[in-house]
């Protein structure tokens, strides 16, 4: 379908949860990397042929060792690695010499969705779109959040969610700007609201980070403008805001088409109102016949900047916050199992069969239990994602938790709401509360904690 | 400048059609059919059939051929203009099965001639008791063969026409097969209701005497029929989706997942009746699955299922560059060779096409052209210039048949626009479009009407253009044609396409300008392509039509608060029926602009005998 797929794995905010050893793209949601569950859907979608961005050369060799030995025989994913900082639209301008389809498909590396990408794309080349962005519905975030992940995170979760304005029809993008950084008003163009007369302001809708670009527009805006660093906050912004006067794209796209057939389409939104209004304009074919000379007389040119809206029946979020993370787990074991790719019990949970419970231990539903764990007697797990191999002692509680793999828990704990990292050696009688911990940290016997981030370097 | 015909009476059979439950008078003794019919169908309408039912005596021998010595023996083939599967198909199975029914009663008839052939008449269907009592029973065999005069028509039925007849035959007896052998025991309780029912019980024991064999061997023929289909991959532009089996083929063929609509117009039944919404969703989350079809015929596909190309003229260009695009793209794999294998290529963009959307005749004619340039390239000819062949060949047929002809018609029709005329025009059409800024800038003053109809509101973006182009513009509603109808001086319609007995099919709602126009006195002047001309004959607009999304007439654009019909799916006896178009009888139409000149209705089978050729070339 002429389509060029580029998943974005890079990423180094959530700390603590993020370390050198497990980039972003690897944390375990349900007990797979996220990453593994944009793959599933590309795959489903029969998109097997991908790029892998990934910022940083460790994370890189980390994120392709997985990929090669999970995916091996079933896609074919080329890994690129891009510096740090370099931001998405910089990890996008790295690669562009590997860009060569007529479209370009960019998916976040953190998006865990059952949206078919297809409908994104279909959206794109229905409208002959520079860009088309998937919209969901914003999480509503879970019971469990009260004053978890701390004022910390806030800084690091920006464009949560979205002031998103879109036209009647609610195809095409009027305005988007990232929640966090919308003050008190927002500025919407004259132009832009001239034209299309009714603009629609929604609050509730999320980008989720899946945009299908055009390429030739993409690489053009890239190399134009050195500063840009970050598709959501850089690039999109501004080809909504020019989608009016694009003096710049035009050329670009023209010469990309090839043949008159498909200028011509774009002529006939010439008139803005034509363009925005209703897509079901007649196009009045005359305009077929104009060809580019007919164009160069047009005094003004126009994008288009189209979404799709997911339906609400849909899973969509993203994982870029340790509540969004605790969200995710959650829900995927939860109310979008589905999405896990497991096969879950008759009490709705995964044990794996060689994991082993003492006595009297109960495991509850929406649990996921990983292979060769060991729990101890009258252990209580309630709606909560245990890794591999981690050892568990006897009396513990753990609820609403993420608990990842080689974890040593003590007798008597009692974790709610909390994410453990890794090879983390919980002592007895140790309590959390809605506390993150740091991969190997070890927490002393009998310490409480509540709303905390445990880190080494804290520690010390 | 005035070739209309003597104006029908309101009892013009097409619009009782149309009308469709409109009582009916005696027949026009103006109608060009054989006489026999016009002695009977009076006494049939009497009985308040519906007029589905009226045709059967005229397809009496139409059936009967294979069966009846008599008739045989006069090799009579039914007459073109009135083939059954164009004249009455609605509900096919009834319908036909009542014709069976009559073929039947016929073939008893001619056996057992006299009092008692008779008898079993009056008692199989009170419908025809009185022409039989009126004729006398001897006169009914005479009756039953075909007036000499038909038989040139006869020659005339093409061989699409002829193929849809035996086709529907083909059903029809496929049909009365499975009813017959399962209600043979209840056969002898003959009554004498009109219910169709009935009928099919009535018919089922002498179809078992004496047809058996003959279905069998007819039934063999169409199996083999469809597995030819099943090769050529698309399905049948005709077929019939009240016919269980064929559509369960259809749909294993089909790309497009399409769930039917549950309250379906029975009238209708025969058309595609989906859902719409799902389709699309179906297509875009098969975005990338889809490896058999050309983006471009993908994006094209999805533009023509969400409407946003529409209009004859676009989607025909669309869909033609969107071939271009193709064929650009296309290699030649190894071992075959392009002129077999890319015409299975485009077999299949074609059956994507009409699954998104039912092509038009236009886009028909397009197909055409396209494949009988494809086998006419030389063997010899290189991949690369075979390619450039069928590029130029394509860019040719856009520029001449579409664009350049729309100019060349523009010409002819600013010569029939006066200073000071009120020009009338319905919906949005290109080439009416064209003619009127032609005529602006021939500085000639005039004014337009555009008369505009739910749901899709064309009429909008014409007004829009018409005004920012400096013409003096009325716009008004297709409620109030008869109220505007006084001011107005010429009508310009555009069509979808026109059939060869001058039958104009365009968009729904031109019909009733036409009658309006026609009875207020005021020529309507047709504008169509040549392109669009078809040899096919059609005299209603339910055999052949298609329908847009139901819920397209439930909603009222711009006025959110008007829901009344929001869970219309959840009544069960509601349907919505959108029709996209309709067929004007050429009666009502003065003229028909193409441009090769402007002709009267009943020239068209001139123009597509002697320039539908010239399309291929």
């Amino acid at each position: 379908m002429d389509f060029q797929v580029v998943v974005l794995a890079g990423g180094f905010s959530l700390v603590p949860l993020v370390s050198k050893e497990v980039p972003k793209a690897l944390l375990p949601v349900a007990n797979r990397p996220v990453l593994s569950y944009v793959l599933d859907l590309l795959e489903q979608k029969n998109l097997k042929d991908l790029i892998v961005v990934v910022e940083g050369e460790s994370a890189a060799l980390a994120v392709s060792a997985w990929i090669s030995s999970t995916y091996i025989d079933r896609l074919h994913v080329q890994v690129a690695a891009v510096p740090e900082d370099v931001g998405t639209a910089g990890a996008l301008r790295a690669i562009h010499r590997r860009l060569n389809a007529k479209d370009i498909l960019v998916v976040s590396g953190d998006l865990v969705c059952d949206v078919p990408p297809g409908a994104v794309a279909a959206a794109h080349r229905r409208h002959d779109a520079v860009v088309t962005a998937l919209l969901c519905s914003a999480p509503v975030s879970g019971p469990s959040d009260s004053g978890s992940s701390g004022a910390k995170d806030k800084a690091k979760k920006p464009g949560r969610y979205n002031i998103i304005a879109l036209d009647p029809t609610k195809q095409f993008l009027l305005h988007i700007a990232a929640g966090a950084e919308v003050e008190k008003d927002i500025r919407v163009q004259k132009s832009i609201l001239r034209a299309v007369s009714q603009m629609e302001i929604c609050a509730d809708l999320m980008d989720a980070h899946m945009y299908a670009f055009k390429r030739s527009v993409l690489l053009d805006v890239l190399n134009q403008n050195e500063t840009y660093q970050s598709l959501r906050r850089d690039v999109l912004p501004y080809l909504v805001r020019s989608q009016l006067r694009s003096e710049l794209l035009s050329n670009g796209v023209q010469s990309d088409e090839n043949g008159n057939g498909t200028d011509a389409m774009q002529n006939i939104k010439i008139l803005p109102s034509q363009l925005l209004a209703n897509a079901s304009t007649p196009s009045f074919h005359e305009l077929f016949a104009l060809g580019p000379d007919g164009s160069a007389s047009m005094t003004r040119k126009t994008h288009k900047c189209c979404v799709y809206i997911a339906n609400k029946s849909k899973y969509c979020a993203r994982l870029n916050s340790i509540q969004a993370f605790s969200d995710i787990n959650r829900d995927v074991v939860g109310d979008a199992n589905h999405l896990s790719g497991y096969s879950f019990s008759a009490h709705n949970n995964v044990i794996h069969p060689s994991a082993v419970l003492g006595s009297k231990t109960t495991v509850g539903p929406q649990c996921v239990l990983g292979d060769g764990s060991l729990m101890g007697d009258k252990c209580s797990v309630k709606k909560s994602v245990i890794g591999r191999h981690c050892r568990i002692g006897s009396n513990v509680k753990v609820v609403s938790s993420v608990i990842m793999d080689h974890v040593t828990i003590g007798d008597g704990c009692s974790i709610l709401g909390s994410v453990i990292c890794s090879n983390v050696q919980l002592q007895e009688r140790v309590v959390l509360k809605d506390c993150q911990v740091e991969a190997g940290f070890v927490v002393t016997a009998g310490s409480e904690y509540k709303a905390e981030s445990l880190a080494k370097n804290e520690k010390l | 400048m005035d070739p209309r015909r003597l104006p029908r009476t309101v009892t013009d059979p097409k619009v009782r059609h149309v009308g469709f439950f409109a009582p009916v008078g005696p027949p026009d003794e103006s109608m060009s059919s054989p006489p026999r019919q016009t002695t009977l169908s009076p006494p049939v309408a009497g009985y308040s059939l519906s007029p589905v039912m009226i045709p059967p005596p005229r397809h009496l021998s139409s059936d009967n051929a294979p069966l009846s010595p008599l008739i045989a023996a006069d090799s009579f083939l039914p007459v073109g203009s009135y083939n059954p599967s164009e004249f009455s198909s609605p509900s096919a199975t009834e319908d036909f099965s009542e014709d069976n029914f009559s073929k039947d009663t016929g073939w008893v008839l001619n056996e057992n001639s006299g009092k008692a052939a008779l008898k079993q008449n009056t008692h199989a269907a009170s419908g025809l008791t009185p022409v039989i009592t009126n004729e006398g029973p001897p006169m009914e065999a005479q009756k039953e063969q075909p007036p000499a005069s038909s038989k040139p028509k006869k020659e005339k039925t093409t061989k699409s026409e002829r193929r849809a007849l035996q086709e529907a035959q083909r059903t029809a007896k496929a049909a009365a097969n499975a009813g017959g052998s399962k209600k043979s025991a209840a056969a002898s309780a003959v009554v004498n209701s009109a219910n169709a029912n009935t009928k099919k019980v009535a018919k089922a024991p002498p179809r078992k005497k004496d047809s058996s064999s003959v279905a069998a061997s007819e039934k063999k023929g169409g199996d083999r029929q469809t597995d030819k289909d099943r090769k050529k991959d698309i399905p049948h532009p005709r077929m019939q989706f009240d016919d269980e089996d064929q559509v369960e083929k259809a749909k294993k063929r089909s790309v497009v997942k399409q769930t039917e609509s549950r309250n379906r117009v029975e009238l209708f039944r025969h058309l595609p009746q989906y859902e719409h919404g799902t389709q699309l969703l179906d297509l875009e989350s098969k975005f990338f699955q889809l490896d058999t079809v050309h983006p471009a015929i993908y994006a094209v596909g999805l533009r023509f299922l969400t409407g946003d190309i529409s209009g004859g003229n676009a989607r025909c260009i669309a869909m033609l560059q969107a071939f271009q695009e193709s064929i650009k793209d296309y290699f030649t794999p190894m071992e075959k060779e392009l002129t077999r294998d890319l015409p299975t290529k485009i077999n299949g963009y074609v059956s994507f096409l009409i699954q998104c959307r039912p092509l038009s005749i236009s886009m028909g004619n397009a197909i055409n052209f396209l494949k009988h340039k494809i086998p006419e390239l030389p063997s010899t000819m290189s991949e690369s210039e075979a390619k450039a062949s069928l590029l130029s060949d394509i860019d040719r047929f856009i520029n001449e048949k579409i664009i350049l002809a729309e100019k060349v018609i523009a010409r002819h029709a600013v010569t029939k626009i006066r200073d000071g005329d009120v020009l009338l025009i319905h919906g949005s059409s290109s080439v009416v479009e064209m003619i009127f800024l032609c005529a602006q800038e021939l500085g000639k003053q005039f004014r337009v009407v555009i008369v505009d109809s739910r749901p899709k509101l064309e009429g909008r973006m014409l007004l829009r253009r018409l005004l920012g182009k400096g013409i003096s513009c009325t716009y008004t509603h297709l409620n109030a044609i008869s109220y505007i109808m006084h001011e107005v001086t010429r009508v310009f319609l555009g069509a979808s396409s026109v059939l060869s007995n001058g039958t104009v099919y365009s968009r729904v709602g031109n019909a009733s300008v036409a009658m309006v126009a026609h009875q207020f006195h005021v020529p309507v002047l047709v504008c169509c392509e040549a392109y669009k001309f078809h040899k096919r004959v059609q005299l209603d607009s339910i055999c052949f039509n298609e329908l847009g999304d139901p819920d397209d007439i439930a909603r009222v654009s711009g006025k959110e608060d008007i829901k009344y019909l929001n869970d219309w799916a959840s009544i069960q006896n509601l349907q919505l029926l959108n029709l996209i178009y309709d067929a004007t009888p050429s009666d009502y139409i003065s003229m028909i602009i193409t441009e090769y000149g402007m002709i009267p209705p009943t020239s068209v089978p001139v123009i597509v005998q002697e320039y539908g050729e010239h399309l291929l070339i």
